[in-house]
């Protein structure tokens, strides 16, 4: 992968709490544009909160976050300008259950980025076929599967053109069948350069599309490095007890 | 083999459950009101008096006059409630504390006062007429009880929205913001369509409360059916055996207009349970 001399994403010494708890205690990587990367760890490590608060979904105690050079850590910040950049698809989907395939997929440019709506009709069209979703286009989200419901809403966040796609879990919730249609997606994005940040618990994907693995647990990150090395070499107690525990 | 008392069907018996009224009941119901009339009717024209059932034929106009205008009290009622109750609502749930204090406050209030303070309330606190701009507008008792009337739907709509609102799952909230959908466009593009679904049974509901409650409206010295009923019967020469037919005949208008009502909440309430 190149690495470009300004990442996409730099995370720098965030912390996060809950209330007492500390999810996150100084997480700090770079995405390099174009780079995939995988997020694994056990539940409750703060790997989810991670990408929550890479779209200011949640607010961040300390430490910075820059996306394309725009500090997200600012009271000031432009959540809206920010989260044109950065698409997020969720474990249970979260479609519009009151609007169509193809409506879930045009609302966000039409009325967010007040685009054309033949235009963005004509992008929705081909966004569902990329996602192999053809014939489904005027369906309710109640009439899909789980991974089809999936694929239309990563077709949603396609739609507003992001710099950089977050996932996270996007299989969990998935029968083990679907979750096949909805990796294949997801690995096409990846070959065709687009940024991806995933949170996921299945390894075997995480080893064939990642550039690069975290692992974290108890809200730091324990140990990192591309998948070749990383799971072979491992060093970290924590790290092998996890891959044992998984693989 | 022993068997687990988890296994077990549970032992307690069913809870008793009043049966669900039914058209056949609605059926008894007018038989029996017809009996009390044909009764009141043979000591009638017993007596070589009209007959009971040609004396209701006779007020059947004036008093479906007033029928409709109890009805017209509560359409108007119930929208005015509605659009001041959504707008409140909303306050409910308004990031601003200080809204949400005070909406929370005007709802509570209104919700836990008895209907009829509330139309003495409206009646006697509210001017008889305006004047705008050198311009007097005459505001009748009527208008300020449909008024007295809105404020309680107000506060009901109020919970209701706020309830269906809140139910709302959360991740609906996140997927807008994660596509950059500001608060309020998620608001009406993404939260309230998939509430009204939500919201439409105990809003009939709350409209055929405020159907009945008109007839309130007869204490404070508005005309609608029941006063015509009274009327009729004093103007009838105030003929004990009148009592039961007029004011069935009142029973049976409400009834017939509040039933389908109530069966269509109950269909609309069991489809969309099952589309979730």
């Amino acid at each position: 992968m190149p690495e470009s001399a300004v990442p996409l994403l730099r995370l720098r010494d965030v912390h996060k709490r809950f209330g007492a708890v500390e999810v996150l205690k100084g997480v700090s990587f770079d995405v390099a544009m174009g780079e995939v990367v995988c997020i694994i760890g056990p539940s409750g490590s703060g790997k989810s909160t991670i990408l929550r608060c890479i779209n200011a979904l949640v607010p961040i105690e300390s430490g910075s976050i820059l996306v394309d050079g725009q500090e997200v850590n600012d009271p000031a910040l432009d959540k809206l300008a920010l989260r044109r950049k950065v698409g997020m698809v969720f474990q249970q989907y979260n479609l519009f259950p009151h609007k169509t395939a193809l409506q879930n997929v045009m609302m966000a440019p039409i009325h967010v980025l007040k685009q054309d709506r033949k235009a963005v009709e004509e992008r929705a069209w081909a966004l569902l076929k990329k996602v192999r979703l053809e014939g489904k286009e005027a369906s309710y989200p109640g009439e899909l599967s789980g991974g089809q419901q999936q694929r239309v809403a990563i077709a949603r966040s396609l739609a507003m053109n992001p710099e950089l796609m977050l996932f996270d879990e996007v299989t969990a919730a998935l029968d083990p069948e679907t979750v096949k249609e909805v990796l294949v997606t997801i690995r096409e994005l990846a070959e065709e350069g687009m940024t991806c940040i995933l949170v996921t618990h299945e390894m075997g994907f995480a080893r064939e599309i990642g550039d690069h693995i975290y692992f974290t647990d108890r809200g730091v990150i324990v140990e990192h490095g591309p998948p070749k090395t990383f799971f072979v070499e491992a060093k970290d107690p924590r790290t092998r007890q996890f891959l044992d525990q998984i693989l | 083999m022993k068997i687990l008392p988890v296994l077990l069907p549970p032992a307690s018996p069913q809870p008793w459950r009043a049966p669900r009224l039914r058209l056949r009941h609605g059926v008894l119901i007018a038989l029996g009101l017809l009996c009390v009339v044909g009764a009141a009717d043979a000591q009638g024209t017993a007596a070589g008096r009209p007959s009971v059932i040609a004396t209701l034929w006779r007020w059947t106009p004036l008093l479906l006059e007033g029928f409709v205008f109890n009805i017209a009290i509560s359409l108007l009622a119930m929208a005015m409630g509605t659009v001041a109750g959504v707008l409140l609502g909303l306050g409910q749930v308004s990031q601003a504390r200080p809204v949400r204090g005070a909406a929370w406050f005007l709802t509570q209030f209104f919700r836990n006062a008895p209907w009829l303070v509330l139309l003495f309330f409206a009646m006697f606190l509210l001017p008889f007429e305006f004047t705008i701009g050198g311009v007097t507008i005459p505001f009748p008792g009527w208008i300020k009880a449909t008024i007295g009337f809105a404020l309680p739907v107000m506060a009901n709509t109020s919970e209701i929205v706020r309830g269906a609102i809140q139910s709302i799952p959360h991740g609906q909230w996140e997927a807008a913001e994660s596509l950059a959908f500001g608060r309020r466009q998620t608001m009406w593009m993404i939260i309230l369509p998939q509430c009204v679904k939500r919201m439409l049974p105990p809003w009939m509901n709350l409209y055929s409360l405020v159907t009945m409650a008109t007839v309130l409206a007869s204490v404070v010295g508005v005309t609608e059916m029941l006063t015509l009923v009274s009327e009729v019967h004093a103007a009838e020469g105030g003929r004990p055996e009148l009592l039961a037919p007029l004011y069935g005949y009142a029973l049976v208008c409400f009834f017939l207009y509040c039933y389908p009502i109530g069966r269509l909440t109950v269909l609309l309430e069991r489809r969309f349970q099952v589309r979730i």
